[in-house]
């Protein structure tokens, strides 16, 4: 052993700089898994350690209406300090600026949060707006409208001073405001038609105990009874572990996209060490002549590979320290909590461990030719070429597959999706491999053999033996096709919201009008040259009964497994007497009229809600239309397409039974420009502040702005990818500068001038990155497209432009790592390369 | 002359498959080297001398035919087995020196030591260097020496063992004339010195007459096996 040691250390002599190299492309998958895991661990302390905080009491009811007493006098029977939080979405009017824009309003009364603290700038405005009776804006509301610190907003008839923005809230992640910008106001003076029937509002009593009794066990006791009342109770404990999952499924996530880069990694120590024992052949050929056991010669490159995976894991754990302090400033927007640096022990662990048994592993497969060397090639050199079949082989590659997937499982706790992920793994990498030699397959059927002496030599130069076409394909193409798939994806959906608002389609939505505000919202439209293209009657109602048995009834059955949130929902229905474009009848008649007094009205459901509360046509359901009960049968099933701006019902009863219930309604219209478009709003907003106004541009950007958050972190990871994938390229330009020497001196001394060196080496990149990033570029408009098909089931569309920009950057940036690692190659003399390459 | 071979082929003969051809570079090719003794084993390209020392140095298998080295069938041994055996018994000079790059010329005289667990290799290199007339360049690196100081420091490396039979294959072909004669005297005089056995491969007629005996090949098979004017008395061809 001490004999193997001491030949590893004296083998590696000269080749330690490059065998760093090797180790480096694992470096940063490592730093990515010890970065994500460190984070994932100091986040769940974290969690643990602001656990109260995150709820802001100790105990809270939930309703989707305003508390019934019964629920009420539960709560005065808990006791304890309480603090009640209304939540609804309403037009915020900024008076100053004449805008108006949707807003998530928070009306607190009390105390609320009790532990933690609405975090605001200037700090004292949190914990005074309810006495100063002002309200905290979000600053991305702020910003859209220009708005100050100091202006006045106002919500519905009532005008607030704004007194400071919201940094952080209780409960939430910064991430909401993303979708809806909030205001903190006071509850006693709301404008309390805000709240009128038909307004959707989540109602939340919030308590804080002085007493330590035991949360849960109160919960327990009066949670059923709430249930029955439609009141949900959540605690500390369970916001702590919806939280604690939520957060785990994310950082496991990143870290299944961290381990790519490892994998990507590891194909670059694998193709490394192909190449470094193809170079030691003749010396383990003299070993094996001297006397040396094939045991031996391999545990030298064993050793040798053990080592640098040593190195590579601890120096991956050292940049995943580093790493890690850029994390929360990357997922701030999802977090709940602050998450202080830590150093996690067991991440670095685990990853120095996944490091070095992913540096093994693939390693393994190029080292155990060293076993089969034989001693002649020695004396006769040729032999070195003679190779036997592997069957070790097929037993490496069901390791590598093997710990694939038993880190996948590991990490995200589950065997069905660490097999999925596995496989999934298995079907990139191989599909990009596959895409990779088709792409080398057709060049060399078809080679252009009237090109230049330069090109067709570099382009030659994919095929030669001890290329590294393969595995630059794969971990460039592999980057390549991360990024793409995500930038085609996301503007795929945002063309879909542009051309939803096309020529023609409303992109105005204005809800929540009540039946005597009707006709004034219609003329304001009018007086602006506004079409109405709908005008739709909405009605609230909740099922009573599905197929002859109460909601009750059906939640107490918990073994058929069949209650879920389409029985309990609240459902806003329509009545009308025809489809519409955006619906298409599947089964049944559609029966648009009914005479009032029918014992049993026929409607219309949607597909998806049918398989949800297994229904089937004819089947019975009973609505309670507050506090009504009608009696109606499926009379036929509808597919309806929910992405075209229009309203969109899973019911719809025909005219002459709900017309006279209670409802509100919403308008459709067209703004040719932004402006037309805020004018309007503001005009609606000033005479019926209950009025709620979307903007489809309005939406456009948030989604845009959505997707931006979600699509950083996930770039950021896949960042990783390249950057390995870049190592890998200079690594692999490093790796066969032997080979590359010897073909320059001797092109130079056959006569090819510098230049033309040169020229051969940059037609080789420029080939190599251009069939990586063709590679990717193919892939990702192939998975774009499934995404588009079988996922957001819309139009696939290609920005050309985008994917020819992302060819040539990526392309650009090949040749630069290719020359900037090959400099010194082609402008030295022979003999001076000679020498020092020797 | 001692009455048992240190080296005895009997028999031998090695062919190569390609698909349904076979090609038989060696055909029933026996003779026996006995301690102290040198040997040339001389023909045209391609008449198998290299083959004919692989095997006989247990570099390779034969298709059929024994080779023993000081007593030791290597026929039925395994690859590791025979390892074992040359690291006791053969030393090896090779034509292209096949020096390890990354060794300094100590390391790469001790290695055989080293590989038998010799804890005194280092000393007994620096000896076996001096010997040679490196005693000032142990330190240095193959890149770092000429042609000749290379094939000096790999002499030094076969004899570190003791080794009871050198195979040298084609000792000189990569020297000039005055570093060859300078070479070949060092390979005499050690092997003098030490009582081994010499077998060499070689293209060069004036080295093989240095050698007691002469085995010509041709085709494979041996077409004389003589005594040279150095030899006491004429050679049977077996």
């Amino acid at each position: 052993m001490a004999w193997i040691l001491k030949m590893a250390w004296r083998d590696s002599r000269g080749s330690r700089r490059r065998l760093l190299l090797f180790l480096s492309s694992m470096v940063l998958g490592v730093a990515a898994l010890v970065a994500i895991n460190s984070f994932g661990e100091n986040m769940e302390r974290a969690v643990d350690d602001q656990a109260r905080t995150l709820l802001g009491a100790d105990l809270s009811f939930e309703s989707d209406s305003a508390f019934p007493d019964s629920a009420l006098v539960i709560a005065d029977s808990l006791g304890g300090e309480q603090s009640l939080r209304v939540m609804f979405a309403s037009m915020a009017f900024f008076p100053k600026n004449q805008a108006a824009r949707l807003a998530s309003i928070r009306a607190v009364d009390g105390g609320f949060p009790f532990y933690g603290e609405l975090e605001t700038l200037p700090a004292e405005a949190g914990q005074t707006y309810q006495q100063r009776n002002g309200a905290v804006v979000d600053q991305s509301l702020l910003q859209q409208v220009d708005a100050t610190i100091g202006d006045t907003i106002r919500i519905g008839q009532n005008a607030y001073p704004i007194l400071g923005q919201i940094l952080q809230a209780p409960r939430e992640s910064e991430f909401v405001s993303t979708f809806s910008p909030r205001v903190y106001l006071p509850l006693a003076t709301l404008d309390s038609t805000l709240l009128s029937l038909g307004s959707r509002a989540e109602y939340e009593l919030y308590f804080k105990f002085d007493d330590d009794r035991d949360v849960e066990e109160t919960r327990a006791g009066i949670a059923p009874r709430l249930r029955e009342m439609e009141v949900g109770t959540d605690t500390v404990e369970e916001v702590k572990n919806n939280w604690n999952e939520g957060l785990t499924n994310l950082y496991r996530f990143l870290s299944l996209l961290g381990f790519i880069a490892l994998l990507l990694g590891g194909l670059g120590v694998a193709s490394a060490v192909h190449v470094y024992v193809q170079q030691r052949i003749e010396t383990v050929g003299v070993l094996r002549c001297l006397g040396a056991s094939a045991r031996k010669t391999f545990g030298i490159y064993l050793t040798q590979a053990t080592g640098m995976g040593v190195i590579g894991g601890l120096a991956g754990c050292l940049v995943g320290l580093a790493v890690q302090l850029v994390l929360p400033s990357v997922l701030d927007d999802f977090l709940p909590v602050d998450v202080e640096f830590g150093i996690s022990w067991s991440a670095m662990g685990l990853g120095f461990v996944i490091g070095l048994g992913v540096t093994l592993l693939f390693a393994l497969k190029p080292l155990i030719a060293v076993r089969r060397v034989s001693p002649l090639v020695a004396i006769r050199s040729s032999d070195a070429s003679r190779t036997s079949r592997e069957p070790l082989a097929w037993l490496i590659y069901g390791f590598v597959a093997l710990g694939i997937t038993a880190f996948a499982v590991l990490q995200s706790g589950d065997v069905g999706f660490g097999l999925g992920y596995a496989v999934s793994i298995l079907a990139v990498f191989g599909m990009l491999a596959l895409v990779a030699k088709l792409i080398i397959w057709l060049t060399r059927k078809y080679f252009p053999q009237r090109w230049t002496y330069v090109w067709r030599q570099g382009l030659a130069n994919l095929y030669r033996p001890n290329n590294q076409t393969l595995i630059l394909m794969l971990s460039v193409g592999l980057g390549t096709f991360l990024i793409l798939t995500l930038f085609l994806v996301q503007r795929m959906l945002l063309s879909q919201i542009n051309l939803s608002a096309g020529e023609g389609q409303p992109n105005l939505v204005l809800f929540d009008i009540q039946p005597d505000q009707r006709d004034g919202v219609k003329s304001i439209l009018e007086d602006n040259a506004l079409p109405i293209i709908d005008d739709v009657s909405i009605v609230t109602m909740r099922l009573a009964e599905v197929k002859g048995r109460t909601i009750d009834e059906i939640r107490a059955d918990t073994s058929s497994g069949e209650f879920s949130w389409a029985h309990r929902r609240e459902y806003r229905s329509t009545y009308r007497d025809r489809l519409t474009d955006s619906e298409e009848l599947t089964e049944g008649e559609f029966i648009g009229t009914v005479d009032p007094d029918a014992d049993i009205v026929p409607v219309s459901v949607e597909s998806d809600i049918m398989n949800d509360l297994s229904i089937a046509l004819g089947d019975t359901l009973v609505w309670n239309v507050q506090g009504v009960n009608i009696a109606t049968y499926v009379s036929s099933v509808r597919k309806v397409d929910w992405q075209q701006v229009a309203t969109n019902f899973f019911v719809v009863f025909p005219s002459g039974v709900l017309d006279g219930a209670p409802q509100f309604n919403v308008v459709l219209s067209r703004t040719p420009d932004d402006a037309t478009s805020a004018t309007v709003q503001s005009a609606i907003v000033a005479d019926y502040p209950n009025v709620s106004a979307i903007d489809v541009s309005l939406i456009l950007s948030t989604f845009e702005a959505v997707f931006d958050k979600i699509a950083f972190v996930i770039r950021f990871m896949a960042l990783f990818s390249i950057l390995t994938g870049f190592i890998v390229l200079a690594g692999a330009v490093i790796v066969s500068r032997f080979q590359r020497v010897s073909e320059s001196v001797l092109l130079k001394t056959l006569g090819a001038s510098k230049r033309q060196v040169f020229q051969i080496m940059t037609v080789e990149y420029l080939f190599l990155g251009l069939f990586a990033t063709m590679t990717g570029a193919v892939l990702s408009i192939g998975g774009s497209w499934a995404l588009a098909v079988f996922v957001f089931d819309m139009a696939y569309l290609t920005p050309p432009a985008s994917v020819f920009l992302a060819i040539v950057f990526v392309t650009a940036l090949t040749i630069a790592i290719g020359l900037l690692n090959s400099r010194g190659i082609y402008n030295r003399p022979p003999l001076e390369v000679l020498r020092a390459e020797a | 002359m001692a009455d048992q071979p240190v080296l005895r082929v009997a028999g031998l003969t090695k062919t190569y498959r390609s698909g349904s051809r076979a090609l038989t570079v060696l055909n029933d090719v026996s003779f026996d080297v006995y301690p102290g003794e040198t040997c040339a084993i001389v023909g045209p390209s391609g008449s198998g001398k290299t083959t004919l020392l692989g095997l006989s140095a247990g570099l390779d298998r034969p298709s059929s035919g024994t080779v023993e080295i000081a007593g030791i069938d290597l026929g039925p041994m395994n690859e590791d087995e025979r390892a074992a055996v040359r690291n006791q018994h053969v030393g090896f000079v090779f034509q292209s020196f096949q020096l390890i790059p990354t060794l300094t010329a100590q390391e790469n005289v001790m290695v055989p030591a080293e590989l038998r667990g010799d804890r005194t290799a280092g000393p007994r290199a620096v000896e076996l260097l001096t010997q040679v007339g490196l005693g000032d360049r142990t330190d240095h690196y193959p890149t770092q020496l000429s042609g000749g100081e290379q094939q000096r420091v790999a002499l030094a490396r076969a004899f570190i063992n003791a080794p009871r039979i050198l195979f040298a294959d084609e000792p000189t072909g990569n020297l000039d004339a005055d570093t060859s004669a300078a070479v070949e005297n060092l390979i005499f005089d050690l092997n003098r010195t030490a009582g081994t056995t010499l077998v060499v491969v070689t293209h060069d007629l004036d080295l093989a007459h240095k050698t007691d005996r002469i085995i010509r090949l041709r085709g494979g098979e041996v077409v004389s096996d003589l005594r040279t004017e150095a030899a006491e008395e004429p050679a049977l061809v077996s």
